[in-house]
């Protein structure tokens, strides 16, 4: 699987939205899409378990999760990818 | 109130020391009246409103008294020492006028602070909803927008002195099509705000903040939307000066109970002088409790300053679970802290009739882990202690 498809997974198995995955563009607003702060915690720790990494302290804040591309971006620094 | 006879604006550097005066004079006498009635505290509102007050929050550009938080939660401390009904309407006032002043942008919402501060407008809260089970993160009532004006109409289970109030400012989802975590917050005022009170308040403590339920229906200005998203406004302002300004008023009770319980204790000595009353050492140990409280508050306070608007600080993990923190210690402190000074003062604090009562004291206090559910705020901790690095 792509990082993206990997997201999007985690999105759809964590993320709790209101609308399908699928229908999700690289900046749409997650937070607007339903996703709460609650679940937005389940998918950090889905996505560190999937990329096997920690998300830094700097990086624990809402505009990391706010959408797939923010989200890309920060795995991709916590990776080295 | 017009603008005729309100006297000039209370400025920064005074805000606390007339607070504290009001609230010996004027807060304090009346006290006692607004617990037995359930009575909104009309007296000591219209004594902060006539020396612009309860703008004191609001930046002297706007005509306001530009104030530091930390100079209001001095006041508030003084105030919830003499009426901590009182003080909690003031702290939800004051904390409704700092979402305006940090995130009402526009024109529309700029032009009401002025307003605000020239007439001395009082604003109340309706964040929580029938149906969401006590989740203010979450709506089910949602606004329509139609050409350039909004319309809402919400099962409010408590909107606290609202037929005292100038306005509420209202939570929503954000379109009828919105998720109900994507909400917004909106002015609702006059003419456009219609109040039907639904049940009586009848309650423990906090008699005096009138926290009935109300079906609200408003209509106005769609200007009146605050523009950012309402978790965001929770997250940086709301929620942090909630716990900052409520810690206040909690700290204002237990520091009265500590007070009383000294007199109680010294008026013992002054009778024996030479022994030490029995109570002496519980003192002791209750100050050196009640000296943690205010430390925290103040501690807290600085902490919510240096953060400034930074967003990225206020949105952290680390401060939210700070700010957590405070409100569940500062309501469990005052609990224990005026149970400790009524086994100083014995009976003289259990009876109604003696200067050293402490029944109202005891009644307000239990509230505050109520009011948002201490074991709600542990469980949002929780879960972000998930994540949350050591660093």
């Amino acid at each position: 699987m792509t990082v993206d498809e990997t997201i999007r997974q985690v999105l759809a198995e964590h993320g709790r939205l209101a609308v399908p995955v699928d229908s999700l563009g690289d900046d749409t607003d997650l937070f607007g899409a339903g996703m709460t702060s609650h679940a937005s915690v389940n998918v950090m720790l889905a996505l560190e378990d999937a990329f096997d990494f920690e998300f830094s302290e700097k990086m624990l804040k809402k505009s990391t999760f706010e959408s797939i591309g923010a989200i890309r971006t920060g795995v991709l620094e916590m990776t080295g990818g | 109130m017009t603008a005729s006879n309100v006297k000039p604006m209370t400025r920064a550097g005074e805000v606390a020391s007339r607070m504290a005066a009001i609230a010996d004079e004027v807060a304090g006498p009346a006290a006692d009246d607004v617990d037995a009635a359930a009575r909104f505290p009309t007296e000591t509102i219209d004594a902060l409103k006539a020396e612009g007050l309860l703008a004191a929050l609001v930046p002297i550009e706007f005509g306001g008294g530009g104030a530091s938080l930390e100079e209001v939660s001095r006041g508030l401390v003084a105030l919830g020492r003499r009426c901590a009904s009182s003080a909690m309407v003031v702290a939800m006032h004051h904390i409704q006028v700092a979402c305006l002043v940090r995130h009402g942008r526009n024109e529309v919402l700029q032009a009401y602070l002025q307003e605000l501060a020239e007439h001395q407008y009082l604003l109340a809260s309706a964040t929580t909803e029938v149906g969401t089970g006590g989740d203010v993160r979450s709506s089910i009532c949602a606004l329509e927008v139609t050409d350039g004006r909004f319309r809402v109409e919400k099962q409010a289970p408590v909107i606290s002195y609202a037929d005292d109030a100038d306005a509420v400012l209202v939570t929503a989802r954000r379109t009828a099509d919105s998720p109900e975590s994507d909400q917004v917050i909106v002015l609702c005022r006059p003419p456009g705000l219609e109040l039907e009170q639904v049940g009586e308040w009848n309650a423990l403590g906090f008699r005096g903040t009138c926290s009935t339920g109300f079906i609200l229906r408003a209509t106005g200005d769609a200007g009146e939307v605050l523009d950012e998203p309402y978790a965001d406004i929770s997250t940086r302002t709301m929620l942090p000066m909630a716990h900052l300004l409520w810690s206040s008023v909690w700290l204002g009770i237990a520091s009265d109970a500590v007070d009383l319980a000294r007199r109680f204790v010294q008026s013992e000595a002054r009778r024996k002088p030479g022994t030490m009353p029995p109570a002496a050492l519980r003192l002791a140990d209750v100050t050196v409790v009640h000296q943690q409280f205010v430390d925290m508050v103040q501690s807290s306070l600085a902490r919510y300053a240096a953060a400034g608007t930074d967003a990225d600080r206020l949105s952290s993990i680390g401060f939210g679970v700070g700010m957590n923190a405070l409100k569940v210690s500062s309501s469990t402190l005052v609990v224990d802290i005026v149970r400790e000074c009524m086994l100083i003062c014995g009976l003289a604090s259990y009876r109604l009739d003696t200067p050293y009562s402490l029944g109202r004291h005891l009644r307000d206090a239990v509230g505050a882990a109520l009011m948002v559910n201490n074991d709600r705020i542990m469980a949002n901790n929780a879960q972000m202690l998930l994540v949350l690095r050591g660093e």
